[in-house]
């Protein structure tokens, strides 16, 4: 049950990301649809955040290409907008949320440039939005994981992007921070934006997520969550690690052989 | 004295310039270590300060003279150069960088010392002086070197200055700084050159051994007392350039002194005295915290006691003796003695002839330690699934911190209960 849409905003072609030779994602086909809630639905280690990575150009693809708005990523950086994971930063950094926030207009603003008065009002709007602007001068070594998250969204909320690539956005949140994103990110869909969240919980992705994409090393399914989410696929994505896929990956990178035989 | 007067009088221009030109270089350094040290990468400065001396040792052997613009570009190259050998290893092998980095880091120095030692021994007059390389020498900063030196320092000063938000976001978070289009390439290779030249200016005063530190221990020091980066950099240059003209200082009173190493003692002193003095992060803002809440450990203990005794009889109004106190719970008694006459002064306590009596502010805020124990105690037991035995240890500590909010917070999450576990009434 894969979906390929007319028009996509995101095309994943024949898209191969190996680490240290060894590939974690085999040939994906992928395209997504404009306006959606996307989710990206895995076991650990499946390779969700792999994907997210590649699609940004974060990661070299072993084989195949991304493009969004059918060009490649590099023309169009002004319209897309990337949340890390929470982790990947170190927050004991000497900043203020305020000065992490308006890191989201450092792309409009372009090099050497100082922010302007109105890169500070779509920061402080951003903060609104995800409901921190009392917290703007806090020293971000003093957030909350669920503050932390917030503050990342605002950043991208900032960007005032066309699609948003999140990475985990829920891991670790409390609750209400959890409601307060997916109520922001529906809001986000109905401007007409395109939101891709990966995510690790299917308890709560059929209720989230109008579009979801299986993912197990390779694409197990991409559609309408109701004709996704089914036993059958779910246990294909779940249902054990293909064994020989990752045997094979690990041989690949013993032998140091390419992933591809011209690369 | 008379040298203090002399040296900061100013009156000599050499002195002028001597300092001049050590502020500068301490200062540039210093600001360029910040982005260094919060970009994880401090070893980095150590590998390229190292690594500059064969090429300062070739740029003599090639061209014959002292000259500071060909030693400069010498050691720039070698440093340059060390810095690729440790990207081109880390990426290609199995070898972790901290490893990469110790191996280019001897191997570099090794032959720089290979061919010092050769220069020294050749009979060359010209080269005399060389070895200053190896610990720095301020007082030689006169004449076309300042001028030289100085240039390379502001460039390093205003180019961070012009890309303050650039490297600011590189350090934070690369991949953010890529997906919104920086050229993080360019601007990783900005840094890098940026440390190497921080470095290469540096080891006229400091000298290749300490330089390092010249990089590094102020922007450590600084992190210390600010969470704001522009503090910090600001912090950093000064405290750099402080312990450039103290180095300057020494270096003209005593000629036969290194200057690097008393530079990088001077700074190092000042990094301990951040470790130690700096509010918040500091060593002894961390001692006082701890004993501050150890204090108040004790008085709400002692107020607590007092309660729980008012509460068992039914007569809050009774005075008690510290025999009675101390019978329920097991406190020095000259730790329980010190803390009650010091709740005495803050007016939670009376004393009617050695005995001890709650005021009404006392009978409160030992009501409050009391709610609180039980509250947690029934909070553990209804949420965590502790078994009702298990959760006073708990109850101990977690009673002398949580705040009005809390408070309130476990109050309705628990529906304002009654009885806590051990159906003891929650007041």
């Amino acid at each position: 049950m894969i979906l390929q849409v007319e028009n996509p905003v995101v095309e994943v072609h024949d898209l191969t990301v190996s680490y240290d030779r060894k590939p974690v994602l085999w040939g994906i086909d992928l395209t997504l649809p404009a306006g959606a809630l996307v989710g990206v639905i895995g076991p650990n280690g499946a390779g969700k955040s792999t994907l997210i990575k590649a699609m940004m150009n974060l990661l070299p693809p072993s084989s195949g290409y991304v493009r969004i708005f059918d060009q490649p990523l590099k023309q169009v950086y002004s319209r897309i907008s990337y949340v890390p994971q929470r982790e990947s930063v170190d927050w004991d950094f000497p900043a203020s949320v305020f000065d992490v926030v308006l890191m989201g207009r450092y792309g409009q603003m372009g090099l050497f440039k100082r922010p302007r008065k109105a890169d500070k009002d779509a920061a402080m709007e951003a903060l609104e939005k995800v409901g921190m602007q009392s917290f703007a001068d806090r020293q971000i070594s003093q957030l909350s994981g669920g503050q932390q998250q917030r503050v990342f969204l605002a950043r991208a909320l900032a960007q005032n992007a066309d699609i948003y690539f999140m990475d985990e956005p829920f891991a670790g949140v409390d609750i209400a921070t959890e409601t307060a994103i997916i109520e922001l990110l529906r809001q986000m869909r109905d401007q007409g934006k395109t939101v891709i969240v990966v995510h690790h919980d299917l308890q709560s992705a059929s209720e989230y997520f109008d579009w979801v994409v299986l993912l197990n090393m390779r694409l197990v399914a991409s559609g309408p969550t109701e004709q996704v989410l089914n036993q059958e696929l779910l246990e294909q994505t779940y249902g054990g690690k293909l064994t020989l896929l990752s045997k094979v990956g690990d041989l690949l990178r013993k032998q140091e052989f390419p992933a591809r035989e011209k690369g | 004295m008379q040298d203090f007067l002399e040296f900061f009088s100013f009156a000599d221009a050499n002195i002028r310039y001597v300092t001049l030109g050590s502020v500068l270089l301490a200062a540039s350094s210093a600001v360029v270590g910040c982005f260094t040290l919060l970009r994880k990468r401090a070893l980095v400065g150590d590998a390229v300060a190292h690594a500059v001396l064969p090429g300062v040792c070739l740029a003599f052997i090639l061209s014959g003279t002292k000259n500071p613009l060909i030693l400069l570009i010498g050691a720039f190259v070698t440093g340059w150069l060390s810095l690729v050998v440790i990207d081109y290893i880390t990426s290609r092998s199995r070898i972790k960088e901290d490893t990469a980095i110790g191996l280019v880091l001897s191997v570099f120095f090794g032959i720089g010392i290979l061919l010092l030692t050769s220069i020294q021994q050749s009979g060359n007059a010209a080269q005399s002086g060389l070895d200053k390389f190896l610990f720095g020498n301020a007082a030689s900063l006169i004449g076309e070197d300042l001028i030289i030196f100085s240039v390379v320092a502001v460039l390093l000063l205003v180019s961070v200055i012009f890309f303050y938000k650039e490297l600011t976001l590189l350090c934070f978070d690369q991949a953010y700084a890529r997906t919104i289009g920086f050229p993080v390439r360019g601007l990783e290779l900005l840094l890098t050159t940026l440390t190497v030249f921080a470095v290469v200016v540096g080891i006229q005063a400091v000298g290749v051994v300490l330089m390092a530190a010249m990089l590094i221990t102020p922007a450590a020091a600084a992190r210390f007392w600010t969470e704001n980066l522009k503090v910090m950099l600001v912090l950093a240059a000064l405290m750099g350039a402080f312990s450039g003209v103290a180095g300057a200082f020494v270096s003209y009173t005593a000629p036969s002194m290194p200057t690097g190493p008393w530079i990088v003692l001077i700074v190092s002193m000042i990094a301990i005295l951040s470790f130690a003095l700096a509010p918040g992060r500091g060593w002894i803002a961390r001692i006082l915290r701890r004993r501050r809440n150890k204090t108040r450990i004790l008085e709400e203990n002692l107020l607590k006691l007092l309660y729980q005794l008012g509460e068992l009889r039914q007569d809050y109004g009774n005075a008690r003796s510290i025999e009675e106190l101390l019978e329920r719970r097991n406190i020095p008694k000259k730790e329980a003695l010190s803390g009650l006459q010091k709740l005495k002064r803050q007016g939670y306590l009376k004393k009617e002839d050695k005995r001890w009596l709650l005021t009404t502010e006392g009978e409160k805020r030992g009501r409050r330690v009391v709610r609180l124990h039980r509250l947690w105690e029934l909070y553990l037991t209804q949420y965590v699934n502790l078994a009702s035995d298990h959760v006073h240890e708990d109850a101990e500590t977690i009673e002398h911190i949580i705040t009005p909010e809390l408070e309130q917070k476990l109050l309705e999450e628990l529906n304002y209960p009654d009885l806590d576990p051990h159906h003891a009434r929650i007041p």
